[in-house]
């Protein structure tokens, strides 16, 4: 039909591809079809998706975020009430109590992370082993099984309140959790954490300070004995003209519980152990990849010309490393905020448990419930990779 | 060192001058090295190099030592000594000071590897696996030959006699076979639509089986499905490539349990109702989807490996696109990310304890439902169970990386230079 113009153009010009035939036409055939085909699917599902809801009377519109929710939940950081909160409340909650455990999770895992990583750098050969053996065992088995363990096997059998195990510090750990002192913050407590404030610029001044006195004058100032001066000393100034406004409310044991302190929940814990020492194995696994990554000719360099070990690894390796360690390393931190949703096998309050569970159940409105929890997780991973990439293109400048 | 050359340069000069001197001893041969002074060579210089070579790593050593003598006692004691390794029921491992309950585990293997599938028929879960660890060895042993047969009896043949074998032919299939037998007059076609297995539902299925079958899928479908999506990824076509990318995005951007609460309740409502997948089928997509996606990030890595000339230069050869890609980019771009692949594989493998939240009842999921048992709950059961569990998935996992470093050293042996 439409092959006629193309006919009398070849009449003309001998030598002319056949528009059918060319790279592009074929390509934009490819990509229509593929384009109907994916509209097709996706309206094929939206069709069927509301038959099949209006069948089985499940609610097709967000109505339900404002009806009273009607369930506990044990562990809260805003005030939430089964009788007057709403499922919109509970969302809130299971959201902030999986920042909460993602939050301490990634600072414990990159400590244990960084120390083990270097341990399998380490010349010691038994601390090298120990290190080995902790790293290929935990990613050699499942996180699920890991955080079982930790709540079934090791924290559902400790003893009962009455024969807590006793810490260092007035902690107490026994089967209802773990219970620590809590800090009760006086009048002019404030004043502390003003000078805290007031000391950390106050060490970026001088550390600006000293780098332009070491190129002008090649003096050096000692920068990490004052910043650290300055950040322990003001503060601990201010406290004590404030009169110490600071006390402790440590548990105590009352009847069969404990009363003062802060309790924190077993499933808390068992969460925060697995997922910490889980990923700490990986942590150190890119740690220990990074430090090898840099070319042995750069230390040897640095000794060279006379840099001391510690300044050695701080100015020349470090930096160096921190290039290969941190994209990696910025992955294991979502992969650890993703894997907490397995708090649902052990009934820690997080996003999954409380909204994908509990929520879905109750209204049955599975659609609008999963779409937003995956958006919630989709929205976490996509702002960090955006801002991993402003990072990788800032590192690349500085590298040539 | 000069202790060493001092003789040998002594001996020539005197076999220069043995002339006149003739009746000189010379000794001639070279005397025999000393052993190296005991500080230095042997076990002891070996721990002053590696274990006491200055005073941290020294009191590092004394402090992993002291770790170990703390742990490692109450460890093997838990483990094999104080254990209990035959008992009818669970009053023994109750018994304050009891180790780890091994009978237990004995006495829960046939549950902790079948699951509910009924008793008399196990030997069809038994013959499945056993055709399937036939195939996978046939396929990873280094040097076997024909492996592209391999390759499709695994992905196209097993496939039908493992659903076979393990569920048998509902009445539906059973009429469409006999009704295709009547058709081509076929006599084998009418005989296995007589003489089908008995149907086992899903819902009996259980166990190690189904944590291998979980994972078998996902590996099965992730490969191909991963490098399809990787080369969508990277293609010139902005359609297709939208298409990949927002699907990769997506999925890695989410946990695994929110893609099966996804295939559990939403993939239902999205197809018609008669079509509705499977119980143990959804799981199965969610783990296919997500398995690949992490698979085509791995591919796209090779692709991006792979020398621009080797493009350019099966382009300059007049190859189509499928060719080029076939027989030029993918088997380099593979070759380099074996590793990644077999990770890709070990997470898998570890993941696929997540479909117990759909109520797929998985290796895991049966040991700990295991441990409720009343006839053997007990104080140290949970974790006699978890140990058996962590030991069963590190033996696959472990072994896994092994396969992997071991095959990366035989495919870059002609390489390396």
């Amino acid at each position: 039909m439409s092959s006629a113009p193309a006919g009398v153009a070849s009449q003309t010009e001998p030598p002319r591809t056949p528009f059918w035939r060319a790279d592009w036409a074929r390509g934009a055939l490819w990509q229509a079809l593929l384009l109907s085909a994916f509209v097709w699917l996706m309206w094929a599902a939206i069709d069927n998706a509301s038959v099949n809801m209006r069948a089985r009377g499940v609610p097709t519109d967000f109505g339900f975020w404002n009806r009273p929710a009607g369930f506990d939940i044990n562990q809260t950081l805003v005030p939430f009430t089964s009788a007057g909160s709403t499922y919109g409340r509970a969302f809130t909650v299971g959201l902030l109590n999986t920042l909460l455990v993602a939050f301490f999770g990634i600072i414990i895992a990159s400590v244990l992370g960084f120390l083990i990583g270097i341990a399998r750098l380490s010349r010691n050969w038994m601390v090298a082993r120990l290190a080995t053996i902790y790293v290929e065992v935990i990613r050699n088995t499942p996180l699920l099984l890991q955080l079982l363990f930790w709540y079934n096997a090791v924290l559902a059998p400790l003893p009962n309140p009455r024969q807590s195990v006793e810490l260092p510090g007035n902690i107490y750990l026994n089967n209802r959790g773990l219970f620590v002192p809590e800090p009760l913050f006086g009048v002019g407590f404030d004043w502390t954490l003003w000078a805290l404030g007031i000391a950390i610029i106050a060490s970026y001044a001088v550390k600006r300070y000293a780098a332009r006195l070491r190129v002008e004058t090649t003096k050096r100032l000692p920068v990490g004995a004052i910043a650290f001066g300055l950040i322990i000393g003001l503060p601990a100034l201010a406290f004590l003209l404030a009169g110490a406004p600071l006390s402790w409310s440590t548990p105590e044991l009352r009847g069969f519980n404990f009363n003062g302190g802060v309790r924190i929940f077993p499933e808390f814990v068992a969460l925060l152990l697995g997922l910490s020492l889980y990923t700490a194995a990986f942590i150190a696994e890119i740690v220990r990849a990074g430090v090898l990554s840099v070319s042995h000719g750069q230390s040897e360099a640095a000794s060279a010309l006379g840099l001391p070990r510690g300044r050695l690894l701080r100015l020349v390796v470090i930096p160096q490393a921190m290039r290969v360690i941190i994209p990696p390393l910025t992955n294991q931190y979502l992969n650890l905020t993703k894997n907490s949703s397995l708090a649902v096998f052990i009934g820690y309050p997080d996003l999954v448990q409380v909204f994908a569970g509990t929520v879905l159940n109750q209204t049955g409105a599975a659609v609008q419930v999963i779409s937003i929890t995956m958006a919630v997780y989709l929205v976490i991973s996509l702002v960090t990779s955006a801002g991993m990439n402003l990072y990788n293109r800032r590192m690349a400048l500085a590298e040539r | 060192m000069s202790d060493m050359a001092s003789p040998v340069s002594s001996a020539r000069q005197v076999s220069v001058r043995q002339d006149i001197v003739p009746r000189t001893f010379v000794r001639s041969q070279v005397s025999p090295d000393l052993p190296p002074p005991l500080a230095v060579g042997g076990v002891i210089g070996w721990m002053r190099d590696n274990l006491f070579s200055s005073v941290l790593t020294s009191s590092l050593t004394l402090l992993s030592i002291a770790f170990l003598i703390w742990a490692l006692p109450d460890l093997v004691r838990w483990l094999f000594i104080d254990a209990i390794w035959s008992a009818p029921d669970g009053d023994a491992c109750r018994a304050p000071g009891a180790g780890a309950c091994w009978a237990y585990v004995n006495a829960k293997l046939e549950f902790f590897a079948y699951g509910s599938y009924p008793r008399d028929m196990v030997w069809r879960v038994d013959l499945t696996l056993l055709i399937g660890a036939g195939l996978a060895a046939w396929l990873l042993w280094p040097s076997a030959k024909h492996k592209a047969a391999a390759l499709v009896l695994f992905l196209v043949v097993y496939p039908v006699i493992a659903f076979h074998l393990l569920h048998g032919l509902g009445p539906g299939l059973r009429a469409t076979l006999s009704l295709l037998a009547d058709l081509f007059g076929s006599k084998p076609l009418a005989d296995v639509a007589a003489n089908s297995l008995p149907v086992v539902g899903t819902n009996l299925w259980g166990g190690v089986f189904v944590s291998l079958l979980v994972a078998t899928v996902g590996i099965v479908v992730s490969l191909p499905l991963g490098v399809l999506l990787a080369l969508g990824r990277r293609s010139k076509a902005p359609v297709a490539r939208f298409l990949c990318v927002m699907l990769i995005e997506i999925v890695r951007g989410v946990p695994l349990i929110t893609v099966l609460f996804m295939a559990n309740t939403m993939l239902p409502l999205f197809v018609p109702e008669q079509w509705s997948p499977d119980r143990l089928m959804r799981p199965l997509i969610g783990v296919a989807l997500f398995a690949s996606v992490y698979m085509a990030e791995v591919v796209r890595g090779g692709l991006q490996a792979v020398p621009k000339g080797q493009f350019e230069g099966a382009m300059a050869l007049g190859m189509s696109w499928w060719a080029m890609m076939r027989l030029i980019i993918l088997p380099q771009a593979l070759t380099i990310v074996i590793p990644g692949v077999v990770n890709s594989f070990i997470a898998l493998f570890k993941d696929t304890t997540l479909v117990a939240i759909v109520g797929i009842f998985d290796f895991l999921r049966a040991v700990d439902t295991a441990r409720l048992d009343p006839v053997w709950a007990g104080p140290t059961i949970s974790a006699t169970g978890y140990v058996f569990a962590a030991t069963f998935y590190f033996v696959f996992c472990f072994g896994m990386s092994r396969y992997s470093m071991m095959m990366e050293r035989r495919l870059t042996r002609g390489r390396s230079h």
